[in-house]
């Protein structure tokens, strides 16, 4: 019997990538949570000893790293369902859209983690980048996927279900509809998968973590910046 | 092996790691591909219309469909050219291996090489101390996940891992010349003996940039990145 175990913690775009796969999949799988700011797990240290981070998955005890790796490994072991093209070059183009997803994560992000002049920065950066998304990542289809869902819309998701709760609890916007309307509307038909709409985190527990983690690391810039 | 009509082109710059794993994973295959060096000061008209968006080396151009970046361009030239000698393994594990292995490369010891030329004084020890972490950390992941790299002949075929770490890992000799010795075989002796032997594989050989023009390019970059 095929055991998988996916180690993860309750508010992260990442590990909820994985988990749409393996529902997508139909994979069974026990859920565990970490306690990643007190105590990681001995499981959780062992499985992934490099960069002690979620999500980790096992599959009959053997860690798998990283979400995009994760997702290929689940796209590879359970071929049903595909979530990525069948043709070399359009999975290319997948994986190029993913791996920008991921370069770009530190500027996308910087309106939360980061404050001041730094902020400002990338925000400005992250609209460009978002413009470029919408573009030429997702062009005229409903989904990045084409006419359905796939990795990439997975690996976006966060656009989907997490922005808009870390914008207000920021107080900055990045993405408006009028200036990314097919993005906005990307996002309202994420929203409305039924795996999706019943595979996100709590809106208002998501709400007073980020405004508390917002609070956290103002305090940290503070007195980094005071020293 | 069925003869694919294809038309391959490769818009490179000799000296870019990067555009080195392209070449190797080509001839590795016996894929005929025209190369075409390009002055990244003077991006040409043909280069940046199949690559608005990136307008980054390499670019393969492929019956005019493009494909960039390194890592990706490899998995596609595996996919597509599915003949032997295999890039990936065909094992779903050790492909997310390799995969887990080649980014951590790329992000944490290609940019921790950059961060290294781009510093001066206490910000260069520090970074190059990072660096040499993160170097003992990479070796020993591939001492377990993948001993047998460090018992590499050169007349294996060269697979993910020597192509992408080889590319520039095996110019070692013109990086410690030119800005730092990273590379030695008291700290590193596995990563020392993998690349050392790598380096003597007759496709590697032919494929990495000439040493003395990587020194002296490798020493204009730093000094300009003050």
């Amino acid at each position: 019997m095929e055991e998988v175990k996916l180690l993860g913690f309750w508010s992260s775009p990442f590990v909820y990538r994985v988990k749409w796969a393996l529902k997508h999949k139909d994979v069974k799988y026990e859920y565990l949570e970490e306690d990643l700011w007190n105590k990681k797990s001995d499981l959780l240290l062992r499985s992934n000893p490099v960069q002690k981070r979620v999500p980790v998955l096992l599959h009959d005890g053997k860690p798998i790293a990283e979400s995009i790796v994760i997702l290929e490994y689940i796209e590879e072991m359970w071929p049903h369902n595909p979530l990525l093209p069948q043709d070399p070059h359009e999975r290319a183009m997948a994986r190029y859209w993913m791996k920008f997803g991921e370069d770009k994560a530190p500027i996308l992000l910087g309106f939360y983690l980061n404050f001041g002049e730094e902020q400002e920065k990338n925000v400005k950066e992250a609209k460009e980048l978002l413009k470029i998304l919408e573009k030429h990542g997702l062009g005229e289809n409903k989904f990045f996927g084409g006419d359905e869902i796939g990795l990439v819309d997975f690996a976006f998701g966060w656009i989907a279900c997490w922005l808009e709760v870390m914008e207000e609890a920021v107080g900055v916007k990045l993405s408006e509809a009028e200036s990314l309307p097919r993005l906005h509307e990307w996002i309202e038909n994420f929203k409305k998968v039924p795996l999706i709409k019943e595979n996100t985190p709590d809106r208002d527990r998501m709400l007073s973590f980020y405004k508390q983690r917002r609070e956290q690391r103002r305090e940290s810039f503070i007195s980094s910046r005071a020293s | 092996m069925e003869e694919k009509q294809s038309e391959v082109k490769l818009f490179g710059t000799w000296a870019s790691g990067y555009c080195t794993r392209v070449v190797l994973a080509l001839k590795a295959k016996g894929i005929p591909y025209r190369y075409i060096e390009e002055d990244l000061k003077n991006k040409s008209e043909l280069f940046l219309r199949y690559n608005p968006v990136h307008k980054k080396v390499p670019l393969l151009l492929h019956n005019g469909r493009p494909v960039s970046e390194s890592l990706i361009i490899l998995e596609y030239i595996d996919e597509y050219w599915n003949h032997s000698p295999k890039i990936l393994p065909d094992d779903p594990y050790k492909r997310a291996k390799v995969r887990f292995w080649a980014d951590f490369y790329d992000r944490k010891l290609k940019e921790g090489t950059v961060a290294i030329m781009t510093s001066r004084g206490k910000e260069k020890e520090k970074a190059i101390e990072g660096f040499l972490e993160l170097l003992k950390v990479f070796e020993e992941g591939i001492a377990k996940d993948f001993p047998e790299k460090l018992t590499f002949s050169n007349s294996q075929p060269l697979d993910f891992l020597d192509i992408i770490v080889g590319s520039s890992a095996c110019n070692y000799e013109a990086y410690n010349e030119a800005v730092a010795v990273v590379v030695d075989p008291k700290r590193n002796p596995l990563f020392f003996q993998w690349m050392t032997a790598l380096k003597e594989c007759p496709l590697m050989k032919e494929s990495l940039p000439p040493h003395d023009k990587l020194v002296a390019k490798m020493k204009s970059f730093q000094s300009r990145s003050v």
